[in-house]
């Protein structure tokens, strides 16, 4: 048997694995019946529906004849790696990681961090240019966001401020 | 007439400085992420969700809507100027657009789309004023029964009228319900799908996933195609003011153009996108005079006509919100989640218990298309010259405020890690060509699908016949049949796939 779609495929086998985990997942839960519903109920119905509807999906990709098979094509690591990364780092600067001890260092070295990584996900990095970015970006959330908006943020490392 | 004097309470609380500010801040920020491609109403909107926090609920909701219909004149400027859709809404504009401005034609089309969007804003924006009261009569009388079928019918159409693959986006819509349903259940108290983690009793935050795979996933797939060299006609831009004959051409188009997209956004799905592919379809379709300039070769009609239905349907798609709660796509499912946010429940009773906010809000929108014609053509200049910015500084700068306002929701880097996530997921979505749309208008629905279902059945003591009984619930279930049964008969299934391919 070929794959006549490769994207719609995968997406079917992704979604019939989440459709039965889901519904797995809620006859854990208490059931009941229609007049009385558990919270197990509607995310069975659900989970079994989404189930069905991936198999149809992927049963489709292996019968219906496609022009150029649908290929998922190469994945951007590079940008997928530095865009997510620059979030987490941002992530863990701004609020800390007790887990391995390091303490908030806040916004300003948290959003230099991010504006860098980011930065990597491009194809053209030249360092003053992002320098100056980040500075501009640093200023400007702080003055948007903490002077104007009174959000709560940590702005400066612990052991300073 | 009560339709006066609802108005004049709207324009009462529209008029006051912190809500004209608010309405301009909105269309400001509306027509900037008009104009720059790569980023849309959807992650914007969700990125300044938790800046409205400290705002008091009307202000936050005027300068939302105004960014949505903002960006539909934003959008205009990037497609006639660039040969890039600014917004996913003027890709049609695109087409004839481009063309006006490679024949030093850009003022006249510029202009021909900004007067369209004004003509349909205020249209749009009466029919919202006009229709709202009696439709939230009607759903006054809606049970439980009625609320689940008009949801159905909702998300189908949304599905039927607004995506690629139907077996893909209905899965779609599921995967968002799912997802929806992640938290404490509010009738047993059980923490559902929470894996033990605290943060996850609360459900997962919507904010996290709109950026998530509106904002971030968009991001790495513009990346990963490396950047075109953009041929911006910002030296052309000489005379705006459309000649007579431009005038004659193009006033049919717009009055066309307003109709269709009024009608097109109060569907479920419908909203500006759609319109606008409908109106192009028809300017194309009627009969060209003698010394017009063909399609896709600069047509003034091919520009006034989607502009105008765009922003019609951007205006009317708040219609089912603000009278069914039921929001009919993505941008109406943040909208829902910014009434939440402020402890407004969307629905037919907003009308009656916070009049000040529904008629402000609407008469707001007036005031908007009025300050979004004059920032988008007088001022063209300005937004010509951030058309130079290359994606480079803009993205990490997009990367950024993802980051903070996830973070800013709940002060809590769970979010943050959520949305990294929900960044994979989305780019995973756009790889497999499976449109997020509906997962979020799932996600926003499910919750309440879940409790309208249980209270129907309850009511029923288990009898789902409860569905197809009740008339109007009938009717409804009826109608969300008929168009899957529509949209599956070969005929139409076959154009249908054609109009989301062409162009």
């Amino acid at each position: 048997m070929k794959i006549k779609s490769q994207r719609d495929f995968y997406s079917g086998v992704l979604f019939s694995a989440f459709g039965v985990a889901f519904a797995w997942g809620a006859t854990t839960y208490n059931v009941g019946s229609g007049a009385r519903m558990g919270p197990g109920y509607f995310p069975l119905i659900v989970g079994i529906l989404m189930a069905i509807m991936g198999s149809l999906i992927a049963l489709k990709a292996l019968i219906i004849e496609t022009e150029d098979g649908e290929p998922i094509g190469s994945i951007a690591w590079r940008p997928l790696g530095f865009v997510i990364g620059a979030n987490l780092i941002f992530g863990v600067l701004l609020g800390g990681l007790p887990s391995i001890g390091l303490p908030p260092m806040g916004l300003i070295v948290a959003i230099y961090a991010l504006t860098f990584i980011a930065s990597l996900a491009g194809d053209q990095f030249s360092f003053k240019g992002v320098a100056v970015l980040a500075t501009i970006l640093a200023l400007g959330s702080y003055l948007a966001f903490v002077v104007a908006l009174k959000l709560q943020f940590p702005v400066w490392p612990t052991f300073i401020g | 007439m009560d339709l006066i004097t609802n108005l004049s309470i709207g324009f009462g609380v529209a008029f006051t400085a912190q809500n004209l500010v608010y309405a301009f801040v909105g269309c400001l920020l509306g027509t900037l992420i008009g104009v720059l491609p790569g980023i849309g109403p959807v992650a914007t909107i969700a990125m300044l969700l938790p800046a409205t926090y400290a705002l008091p609920p009307v202000a936050a909701l005027i300068m939302l809507a105004g960014i949505y219909y903002g960006a539909q004149y934003g959008g205009s400027t990037t497609a006639i100027l660039v040969n890039l859709p600014g917004e996913s809404s003027s890709v049609v504009t695109v087409i004839d657009g481009y063309q006006m401005a490679r024949k030093g034609r850009a003022g006249p089309a510029l202009a021909a789309a900004g007067l369209g969007s004004f003509f349909a804003g205020c249209v749009g924006t009466l029919i919202l004023a006009a229709f709202a009261p009696p439709l939230t009569e009607l759903a006054f009388k809606f049970g439980p029964a009625e609320y689940f079928s008009l949801m159905i019918l909702g998300l189908i159409g949304a599905v039927v009228l607004a995506s690629g693959s139907l077996l893909k986006a209905i899965t779609m819509i599921l995967f968002g319900l799912a997802l929806g349903l992640v938290g404490t259940d509010v009738n047993s108290g059980v923490a559902r799908y929470s894996f033990d983690i605290p943060e996850l009793t609360d459900g997962i935050g919507f904010i996290a996933i709109a950026m998530g795979v509106f904002g971030y996933g968009e991001i790495i797939a513009n990346l990963a195609v490396p950047e075109h060299e953009r041929e911006v006609f910002t030296a052309k831009v000489k005379g705006l003011w459309p000649t007579k004959q431009d005038f004659k051409d193009m006033t049919p188009a717009v009055l066309r153009g307003t109709a269709l997209g009024s009608a097109l956004g109060i569907l479920p799905g419908g909203g500006a996108l759609l319109s606008a592919f409908a109106a192009y379809t028809i300017e194309k379709k009627m009969k060209l005079k003698a010394g017009e300039v063909p399609f896709g070769k600069g047509n003034i009609r091919g520009v006034a006509g989607p502009e105008s239905a765009n922003n019609a349907g951007a205006q009317t798609s708040f219609i089912p919100l603000l009278t069914l709660g039921i929001p009919p796509n993505a941008v109406m499912a943040l909208m829902v989640g910014a009434m939440t946010i402020h402890n407004i429940q969307p629905g037919p009773q907003v009308m009656t218990s916070n009049p000040e906010l529904f008629w402000g809000l609407i008469a707001s929108m007036w005031i908007g298309n009025l300050m979004l014609i004059v920032l988008n053509l007088p001022m063209i200049g300005i937004w010509i010259k951030l058309l130079t910015i290359p994606y480079k500084w803009l993205f990490p700068a997009i990367v950024l405020f993802c980051a903070v306002g996830v973070y800013s929701e709940n002060n809590n880097t769970f979010d943050v890690w959520m949305v990294a996530i929900f960044g994979i997921v989305g780019y995973a979505f756009l790889k497999l060509k499976c449109e997020p749309a509906p997962l979020l208008l799932g996600f926003i629905l499910g919750p309440m699908m879940e409790e309208n279902l249980r209270r129907a059945l309850l009511l029923s003591r288990g009898d789902w016949s409860v569905f197809v009984m009740r008339p109007i619930s009938a009717g409804l279930l009826a109608a969300a049949l008929l168009l899957l049964v529509i949209v599956l008969l070969p005929a139409v299934k076959a154009k249908r796939e054609e109009a989301f391919v062409e162009d």
